[in-house]
């Protein structure tokens, strides 16, 4: 029962960051139809920035926030303007193409201009354990779920409270509609990527205190992000946190009772069986298909 | 159509003696290069099926690459098997869990897709990396033994490009019947419009199935040419990335036109060998490389030579009308323009 206790904790501390990861992988799809392939090494490398920026010899504080703008310029702003908007109206496909490209250059930007080996990162909370039911629970997946629910509560509230955020979910339903009614949709659009580089930039500093910065934990991480927004419902935010959660709540209950060698797999099998019964995702709306 | 088809006969004769004579002078790194292009073609040929006609994404093509190579080796290494009896086998093998495969492609399609026959690539994956009785595990299969025919030893670098080679031209040729009889025509309606496709007639649960397990059945063959080329086999060469790679060379040399996959695996396969020199920095040029090239020409590097010869036959029927101008206009009175052409 503590066993079960702590690793309930900890899949839900795994699936916030899952979570955060798919809301801007659900986020990025419905207001532009990119397929980001390059999510898990989003989050990858804000971390790696930091890290970058305070072997220069900044101070950690500096690094943070020079990682932090340097990420958000790019794979923000730059990601957007650079890389989706040239490529739309080549369709989806080229897009996702493009941004597979765009995944193997970071991790291997990431390996030789950073390091091939995992780094620490500073983390944010002490270690530490708190009992919890008997259960010794750790303070760090405490603090992970809190600050990326409160985030996820806190773009929620934007997305719903603010004119802005009501614009934006326009936008995301129906762009040509939306433009009619005198939305800026561009402008919109830049608002989600630059709203999924932050959310990547969160699940950075959560995560890599406890797994390190490394070039290839987007991959894992990727990998999560995806199954979650496909799980939960494509077009969905509260599909993605659903499916973020549960997706992190079965990778650690795997890990302990099926096998450890095959924790990826279980997930997986997850995705097929979702995707084969029940295609638009558990919360998701049926997209019709057009002849 | 006819003519087109041709050209494509006609390169293969030309290519195919010179590909046999040209590299004898290598030395065996540089053969080992050459056939690791040949078998990687064959493989990138099998997704182009796939996708480029078919279009059907596929994120599997790696984890096909690794069924056959990992069939051949447990069935040469511990069966004692002789290779081309393995090659089959392998070949059969990925047919049939191509097949398999096909099944959620029935139901979901595009990035759905994408996403299923990637968890196929990562569950691929890990089987070879768990199961060590069976795989060797992280430890790999080594002494992966190279072909014998007919007592005649095809294991020299020489020898066993030629005879991949071979098995390259034997594929190519069957890939290009299969892409002129009627089952081609109708993986090409399968792309354009399915809903139409059916509504004339075209089985699309067979050909999809069929599209499949064909593209994967030239991955596994590829595979199974790789182990013997590579000698030890290991997971690592079949990951997600492996796919990833595949995907991004079909796309690169031009999805969808039959040369496409030699080109692009040329540059995904054997560029990368020649700027070895850089040290790690080869991935990062290739993968800037193809994102650019990805941008400017979202049909590949042949579709961009289609485009420049599309822009000189613009040019030369210009520079036609150009011509034909003044002639026309001195029949009217002098323009600028040909007052300026004419000294």
């Amino acid at each position: 029962m503590d066993q079960f206790l702590q690793l309930i904790v900890a899949g839900l501390a795994t699936g916030a960051i899952y979570a955060l990861a798919a809301i801007g992988f659900t986020l990025v799809w419905q207001t532009s139809q990119t397929i980001n392939f390059a999510q898990g090494e989003f989050v990858m490398l804000p971390a790696i920035l930091v890290l970058t920026a305070a072997h220069l010899g900044l101070p950690m504080g500096v690094a943070f926030i020079v990682g932090s703008v340097a990420f958000v310029l790019l794979f923000g702003f730059g990601f957007k303007r650079f890389l989706v908007e040239p490529m739309q109206r080549h369709g989806v496909l080229p897009l996702a193409i493009a941004t597979m490209a765009l995944s193997v250059l970071i991790k291997e930007a990431a390996k030789n201009g950073f390091s091939a080996e995992a780094q620490p990162f500073p983390s944010l909370v002490p270690d530490g354990s708190v009992s919890v039911l008997g259960a010794a629970v750790s303070v760090r997946d405490i603090a992970i779920f809190v600050v990326a629910i409160a985030a996820i509560l806190g773009l929620q509230a934007f997305i719903t409270h603010t004119r802005t955020g009501r614009t934006m979910q326009a936008t995301a339903q129906n762009p040509t509609v939306a433009r009619i009614l005198g939305v800026p949709v561009e402008r919109m659009i830049l608002l989600t990527f630059l709203i999924n580089a932050a959310l990547a930039l969160i699940a950075s500093y959560l995560i890599s205190p406890v797994y390190l910065a490394k070039f290839s934990n987007g991959e894992t991480i990727g990998l999560a992000a995806f199954i979650a927004a496909i799980v939960g419902g494509f077009n969905q935010i509260r599909g993605a946190l659903a499916g973020g959660f549960l997706i992190g709540l079965i990778d650690n209950l795997a890990a302990a009772y099926v096998s450890s060698a095959y924790r990826t797999a279980v997930p997986l099998v997850v995705l097929v069986v979702v995707i084969l019964v029940k295609p638009e995702g558990l919360l998701g709306r049926k997209e019709e298909r057009t002849v | 159509m006819s003519r087109k088809l041709n050209t494509d006969l006609l390169i293969i004769l030309i290519a195919v003696p010179i590909l046999w004579f040209a590299p004898s002078g290598l030395k065996s790194y540089g053969l080992y290069v050459v056939s690791l292009w040949l078998v990687m073609s064959i493989a990138a040929m099998g997704l182009n099926l796939t996708l480029g006609y078919a279009g059907l994404t596929s994120l599997a093509q790696g984890a096909f690459l690794g069924i056959g190579a990992y069939a051949t080796a447990i069935l040469t290494v511990k069966a004692g098997w002789p290779l081309p009896a393995a090659f089959l086998v392998s070949t059969g093998l990925s047919f049939l869990v191509g097949v398999v495969l096909g099944f959620p492609a029935l139901r979901v399609k595009h990035h759905y897709l994408a996403f299923v026959t990637l968890a196929f690539s990562v569950v691929v994956f890990l089987v070879a990396r768990n199961e060590q009785w069976l795989t060797g595990g992280v430890y790999g299969l080594a002494n992966i033994p190279r072909p014998v025919l007919f007592g005649t030893d095809l294991g020299g670098g020489l020898a066993f490009y030629r005879t991949v080679l071979v098995v390259t031209l034997a594929l190519t040729l069957v890939m290009w019947w299969l892409l002129h009889s009627p089952w081609g025509r109708a993986f090409q309606a399968l792309r354009e419009n399915p809903l139409r496709a059916a509504s004339l007639g075209v089985d699309i649960r067979a050909y999809t199935l069929l599209a499949f397990a064909i593209g994967s059945a030239f991955g596994g063959a590829a595979g199974s040419l790789y182990a013997p080329l590579v000698e030890f086999i290991d997971p690592a060469p079949f990951a997600l990335s492996a796919s990833f790679v595949l995907l991004l060379t079909v796309v690169a040399g031009g999805a969808g036109s039959f040369f496409g996959p030699f080109v692009g695996a040329f540059f995904s396969y054997m560029l990368p060998e020649l700027l070895r020199a850089t040290g790690g920095w080869y991935l990062i040029i290739y993968a800037a490389v193809v994102l650019v090239l990805v941008m400017v020409s979202p049909t590949g590097l042949l579709g961009l030579i289609d485009r420049w010869r599309d822009h000189q036959s613009q040019r030369r029927a210009a520079a036609i009308r150009a011509a034909a101008r003044p002639t026309l206009a001195s029949a009217d009175k002098p323009t600028l323009e040909n007052q300026g052409a004419a000294p």
